[in-house]
């Protein structure tokens, strides 16, 4: 032994030295690159792909347990539980079943010569394969990346609600940041009168805070809170959380309110990327592009006029837009792209 | 114990080994407190064995960290790899001494681990949490007597 120190001594030093200063330097650089910018985009590719296959491998212990109780489960049990989907697909039909008409009765308040196209015609299932749950950080990574076509900024769901965006995609998985990330806020409209704000994380699993409330606006504990389509990732009018405090102290303007996610972001093992129609009213309105892109059958009917020659029988002067008085189905609707749901009454 | 057969393969298994231990999935509560396998595994080999992975595992180890953290690129790389450099240092001094001042040694290295992060943290704007993230810092030195036993009894069985 001692003689293996007196051997190391001499030249172990300044190499370690150099080294650990080689080292640091390259930390610190990757730091700087991936702080500015996306320079490390590339990398973070690569890098996430090398992961992947340890991610996977330390999911399993917990995928095979699952795999193996549902080999074992009772007879009895999945009975039971088949004849509770049974129900729950027979109140889903049923709650749907009107969805077309409804739709169509929709359009035509808007004034539209066609029916809105589906607003998320293409979603995607996948598992969570790790988590990252601090104060500071929560993240999910999820097994679907780049080759299954997802992209950054992409909207996430759970059952129950909005989960979050998608943040860095690499080739087989992608790293999801939640809605109760301390750095992620969402844009939010209360259903009950349409105000609306922002939703920031807390970092809390359980907790969504509004902080940017004045003290006297109007809201109060089980409102519900959905996406207010601004800020162009989230659609409007998905469900995000409900309010289960709100304090109003006369030392601060704010109000201190604080929400609950809808979604249950420590225990879905199960969520959904959605793709959405761009033309639709509710997709996420992108700052510049909103206004301009779309496809032109869906814009009201006043404002394309001349395609549309339909006969005005009010007296009113033609000069006045008023697109809610406008003929309705004027055109027959459309048949619906090939996601429409399979019980689809016709109208 | 000749100087010339490393036990790279074995550093290369428990780094693994480290690494993997840190994705388990486990309960929020209970995770706070998962101790910092990573760098137990690195001051293992940094002191018993320095040149075995030398600075470059905890290069490796604490990137490997900070893809999966989804932290800024480099901030666990240079954390790990202070303590690599640090212990590797002090190994001659300290690796014939008594499990409870190695102990200490680990402890303090723990504390420079976080801090590093901590203040990497606070320069990339990242709101500082409150007592959560020194949680798994007594964890970790109560698993050190016990970790530094099982890997050295697996690599001087070797």
């Amino acid at each position: 032994m001692a003689a293996f120190a007196n051997h190391s001594l001499p030249q172990r030093a300044p190499a370690a030295g150099l080294r650990f200063f080689i080292y640091a330097l390259l930390a610190l650089t990757l730091m700087v690159l991936d702080q500015r910018g996306g320079w490390l985009e590339r990398v973070r590719y690569g890098l996430q792909a090398a992961a992947y296959p340890l991610q996977l491998a330390m999911n399993s212990p917990s995928a095979a347990w699952n795999w193996t109780t549902k080999i074992f489960e009772a007879r009895a049990d999945l009975q039971a539980e088949n004849t509770r989907l049974r129900d729950a697909n027979r109140r889903l039909r049923l709650a749907n079943m009107r969805q077309a008409a409804l739709e169509q009765e929709n359009a035509q308040l808007r004034g539209l010569r066609n029916r809105l196209p589906t607003l998320a015609p293409k979603w995607l299932p996948g598992e969570v394969i790790g988590t990252e749950s601090s104060t500071l950080r929560q993240r999910l990574t999820i097994n679907r990346g780049a080759t299954n076509g997802v992209h950054k900024g992409q909207a996430v769901i759970a059952n129950d609600g909005l989960l979050g965006q998608t943040l860095r995609v690499g080739p087989w998985s992608t790293e999801i940041i939640l809605l109760t990330d301390p750095e992620h806020a969402v844009p939010v409209q209360i259903v009950r009168n349409g105000l609306r704000t922002l939703a920031v994380g807390s970092g809390d699993p359980d907790s969504l805070t509004l902080p940017y409330l004045p003290i006297q606006a109007d809201i109060k504990e089980g409102d519900l809170l959905v996406t207010s389509g601004l800020g162009g990732v989230f659609p409007q009018g998905y469900p995000v959380a409900r309010v289960m405090q709100v304090r109003r102290d006369g030392s601060s303007p704010l109000a201190q309110v604080r929400a609950a996610p809808l979604a249950a972001v420590e225990r879905d093992r199960i969520v959904a990327f959605l793709w959405f129609e761009d033309s639709h009213p509710a997709a996420p309105a992108a700052p510049a592009t909103a206004p301009a892109g779309g496809d032109p059958s869906l814009q009201p009917l006043a404002t394309t006029a001349p395609p549309a020659p339909v006969p005005i029988p009010a007296p009113a002067s033609t000069s006045a837009p008023t697109p809610a008085t406008a003929p309705p189905a004027a055109t027959p609707p459309e048949p619906r792209p090939a996601a429409s749901s399979p019980a689809e009454p016709r109208p | 114990m000749s100087r010339d057969s490393e036990p790279r393969g074995a550093v290369i298994l428990t780094a693994l080994a480290a690494l993997g231990l840190q994705l388990l999935p486990l309960p929020e509560a209970i995770a706070l407190f998962r101790p910092a396998f990573v760098v137990l595994a690195v001051i293992f080999w940094s002191l018993n064995r320095p040149r075995a992975g030398g600075i470059a595992v905890g290069f490796l180890t604490g990137l490997a960290l900070d893809v999966f953290k989804g932290t800024v690129l480099g901030q666990y790389a240079l954390a790990t790899s202070l303590i690599a450099y640090v212990t590797i240092r002090q190994h001659l001094l300290l690796r014939n001494k008594p499990v409870l001042q190695q102990t200490l040694f680990v402890a303090v290295m723990l504390l420079l681990w976080e801090l590093v992060i901590w203040a990497i943290d606070g320069w990339t704007g990242q709101t500082s949490a409150g007592i959560g993230r020194w949680l798994d810092v007594p964890t970790s030195v109560l698993c050190w007597p016990a970790i530094a036993a099982l890997l050295r009894r697996t690599y001087v069985a070797r």
